[in-house]
């Protein structure tokens, strides 16, 4: 299972900051696997990805029972 | 070289803080200038509360390595960062920077790019309650511009 953290107003949209879902191969697959609605919000270009608390590319792999975190443009002054 | 970075989820004083850097500073001889900065919640149209969160994983290591990049940029003595997380109100101290150097310049401008990075580029959310709801709060170009002075 992946534990998946939503940061900022993705939070809003997945409706936790958190949730467990099963394994998935790469973060893209990941978002493919939810939603449609959230994986829209995910899928954004502004969206970054962090697998096991590392920044990384939405072609990046998931190692099975990872944590990925979503995090979307960081907010201003 | 002192780097002194935290994230904190209660109120802070920044004047003790600042205190305490300036007494470390002294101790180890005495920085020829310091400069801080404080950001505090404003009370701007009708702001009951300012939430900021962060992701543990990422954000204080963040934090880490700007203060590194801004100690290989400027010859400093110390830097602090003390940043507030969770619900503030009006009033508050979200953010506190003080870089301490032989020279002003140094101190000015280290002081200056950290607050750019931390404003604009700290793995930080942040949304505000106006009138009872929560907004969050999206990025400004003018963080883009204001990252933009440092690119090199």
């Amino acid at each position: 299972m992946l534990r998946l953290v939503f940061l900022g107003r993705l939070g809003d949209i997945a409706g936790a900051g958190e949730r467990t879902v099963a394994d998935a191969p790469t973060v893209a697959a990941l978002i493919g696997s939810l939603e449609p609605g959230l994986a829209a919000a995910l899928a954004d270009p502004r969206v970054r990805y962090a697998v096991n608390g590392l920044v990384c590319a939405r072609g990046a792999a998931v190692p099975a029972g990872a944590e990925v975190a979503f995090l979307p443009a960081v907010s201003g002054g | 070289m002192v780097l002194d970075i935290r994230l904190t989820a209660t109120a802070f004083d920044p004047g003790h803080e600042l205190g305490a850097f300036m007494a470390v500073q002294s101790d180890a001889g005495g920085a020829g200038g310091i400069v801080s900065f404080t950001g505090g919640v404003r009370a701007d149209h009708g702001v009951e509360a300012l939430e900021l969160t962060h992701y543990a994983p990422l954000t204080l290591p963040g934090m880490e390595a700007l203060g590194a990049e801004a100690a290989t940029r400027w010859a400093l003595s110390g830097l602090l960062i003390v940043h507030r997380v969770g619900e503030l109100r009006p009033g508050d101290p979200i953010v506190l920077v003080a870089a301490a150097a032989r020279h002003r310049r140094a101190a000015f401008e280290a002081a200056d790019f950290t607050m750019d990075h931390l404003k604009s580029a700290a793995w930080l959310w942040k949304r505000e309650r106006v009138g009872g709801v929560w907004r969050w709060i999206e990025p400004r170009d003018a963080d883009h511009a204001d990252l933009a002075r440092w690119a090199r």
